[in-house]
């Protein structure tokens, strides 16, 4: 696969319609498309069943849609997808391969590029095209405390793209693509790691993803009595609450309030950190915030770094009067 | 059969390293190791050799080797996991083997030496290296050995041949089952790993470890293709600079806190 063309999205579905990452991984494949003299987009998207998503999938910036649907797919098993994406660059043999660093593309990509016999760019914040039309991309490294430019030197190259670090395209109908059937025999042997359990508990209130407001702790809350007031703060001002690793690994809350690197990204207008020290882990996950607030006793703490306002004192000094003058602004 | 377990583990700097300490070279592309804080085994893999010892607390006759690979090694450092419980530790060290973002040559390096070890039950590894980040190296591994795979558990068991895995979702948690021989990564939440006790590290003291280079596990390493090149390297630019909110005391701080915010249409 020495001379591909064009660029390959690894498309991905929440629920029956194309995922938000997908709309922003087909945006970038449109920049570089641009970047490369207008090379083709294609598309592969793959479940049990795809909804409108292949035609929301050229709406969104692909020439050719490759899909695939087939009951394998219930509940997207990464095997599944795995050979689902690897027929795809056989038969699009693209020049790129772009996905979306999820829960399913941390699982998908890295096995796609290896079964191609390439590399993987991970967690790429930016992407762009070399002079000798090489993909180069921006990475976060050392949980954020550096940020490395790799080039990919074998084709097809493979990138992750990280979520919400490109703006998707506004969907456009009049656009004119083609969707195919991607030829493949999918059966329940290609899953190995079969899911026998599963549960969710969707978060209560607004979604730490969503939310234009979030109001994290960290260990400097003491214990989860801690997170009482700021659960408070968050109703008040209609927010999420989120956490550090630490309070997730002390089980002060469960794992689903993590922000950071390995929790979850937020994005949201207003991000308040009470007791939280500001490691760059921590910051991997919260650092896109419009203004950052934070609350410490350590005026040395590397929050304070980041953050547009700060106080430096003790949170349970600083917190009861904060609520209560905002409730008295807020009536 | 007993199980046979093998657990990779990579030497890494300190995470915990503050800020005002981690420093890189830009011309050199290299982050440089500070100086007062030593490397520690990849916070990740301990928790995935906690698992392996878990299983075998269950299982006692469980073999667990700890693999990692690797330029040069703190001894004391790598030596941890035997202090723990491991079995067995095997090091391919080579000055080939420079940390690097491409996990290529990792993969394989570590799959050659998996190989030369022999039949291997169950492969545990870190969910990612605290360095790049890359949590591809067990994914690449168990695409290049023909294992089974499934990543970011928070429990790890073994019954009549089946690894049963409990998995961290963004929000829940899911069962996994697969026939052995198979690989999982392990995360955080599998919990803190054990200390080693006073018992472990003395009878570490008395294990050496076996150490290869890599033309000891039959690969040269001018066959093996980098498939990402590192073009540049940079501190992260600093964000806002911070106003600093003062008072009377901390509570009149927050008050104006409010105030401040209300101020700059924040709520
Ligand atoms: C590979 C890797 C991935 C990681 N991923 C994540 C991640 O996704 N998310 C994450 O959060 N971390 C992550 N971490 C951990 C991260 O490095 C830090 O250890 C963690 O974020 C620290 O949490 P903290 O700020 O709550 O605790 P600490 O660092 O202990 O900070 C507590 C803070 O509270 C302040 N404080 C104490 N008492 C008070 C008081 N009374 N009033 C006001 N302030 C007070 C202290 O001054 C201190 O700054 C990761 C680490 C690694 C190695
Ligand atoms: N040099 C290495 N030696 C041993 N294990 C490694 C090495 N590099 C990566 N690994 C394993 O692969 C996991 C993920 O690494 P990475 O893909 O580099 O983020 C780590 O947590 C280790 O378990």
């Amino acid at each position: 696969m020495a001379d591909g063309q064009g660029i390959l999205v690894i498309g991905e579905l929440a629920g029956s319609e194309l995922a938000l990452v997908t709309r922003e991984a087909l945006s970038a494949a449109r920049s570089l498309s641009g970047a490369l003299g207008g090379e083709p987009v294609s598309l592969v998207i793959a479940g049990a069943d795809l909804g409108d998503a292949p035609q929301q999938g050229i709406s969104a910036g692909a020439d050719t849609v490759y899909t695939v649907v087939s009951p394998v797919l219930e509940g997207t098993p990464p095997d599944a997808v795995v050979a689902v994406a690897e027929r795809a660059a056989q038969v699009a043999s693209p020049r790129y391969v772009i996905g979306s660093k999820t829960l399913l593309g941390r699982d998908v990509l890295p096995r796609v590029a290896f079964r191609l016999g390439t590399a993987l760019a991970q967690d790429c914040a930016t992407l762009e095209v070399d002079s000798q039309q090489r993909l180069v991309a921006t990475r976060p490294v050392y949980g954020g405390s550096a940020i490395a430019k790799v080039a990919c030197l074998q084709t097809p190259a493979v990138a992750a793209l990280r979520p919400k670090s490109v703006e998707p395209l506004e969907p456009d109908a009049s656009r004119i693509g083609e969707i195919k059937t991607l030829d493949i025999q999918l059966d329940d042997s290609v899953v190995k790691a079969r899911v026998v359990d599963r549960t969710e508990r969707p978060s209560e209130g607004i979604r730490l993803e969503d939310a234009k407001v979030v109001v994290s702790g960290g260990r400097g809350l003491g214990g989860p009595e801690g997170f009482e007031p700021l659960k408070d703060l968050a109703s008040l001002i209609g927010g999420a609450v989120g956490a550090s690793r630490a309070v997730c690994d002390a089980g002060w809350l469960p794992s689903s309030y993590q922000v950071g690197l390995t929790g979850k990204t937020v994005t949201p207008d207003l991000y308040i950190a009470v007791g939280i020290s500001g490691a760059s882990q921590h910051m991997a996950g919260c650092s896109s915030a419009r203004a950052i607030v934070a609350i410490n006793k350590d005026a040395g703490a590397n929050i304070f770094k980041e953050a547009r306002f700060g106080v430096v004192g003790d949170w349970q000094k600083v917190l009861p009067a904060f609520i209560d003058q905002l409730h008295e602004l807020l009536q | 059969m007993p199980l046979r377990i093998v657990v990779t583990a990579k030497q890494v700097i300190d995470p915990e390293t503050p800020a005002s300490a981690f420093r890189i070279d830009p011309q050199a592309l290299q982050v440089l190791p500070p100086a007062s804080v030593p490397p520690v085994v990849n916070g990740f893999d301990e928790q995935a050799i906690e698992a392996a010892l878990q299983i075998k607390d269950a299982a006692p006759d469980t073999n667990v080797t700890v693999l990692s690979i690797g330029a040069s090694f703190a001894m004391d450092v790598m030596k941890k996991p035997l202090a723990m419980g491991a079995d067995e530790l095997v090091l391919v060290q080579d000055d080939a083997l420079v940390n690097s973002p491409d996990p290529s040559v990792a993969v394989h390096v570590l799959a050659a030496a998996i190989r030369k070890l022999g039949d291997v039950d169950l492969v545990l590894c870190g969910r990612q290296a605290s360095d790049w980040d890359n949590a591809q190296v067990p994914l690449g591994l168990a695409e290049k050995l023909g294992l089974a795979v499934t990543t970011i558990a928070k429990r790890v068991a073994v019954e009549n041949g089946i690894a049963r895995i409990e998995r961290v979702l963004p929000d829940g948690s899911e069962t996994v089952e697969i026939t052995l021989p198979a690989l999982v990564t392990v995360s955080n939440e599998l919990g803190q790993a054990r200390y080693p006790t006073l018992r472990g590290i003395m009878a570490a003291g008395r294990k050496a470890p076996t150490i290869w280079s890599v033309a000891d596990v039959g690969l040269d390493m001018s066959s093996l293709t980098p498939g990402l090149e590192l073009v540049g390297l940079a501190l992260p630019e600093s964000g806002a600079a911070c106003e600093f909110i003062e008072g009377e005391d901390d509570a009149d701080a927050g008050r104006k806190l409010a105030l401040k915010l209300r101020e700059a249409k924040l709520v």
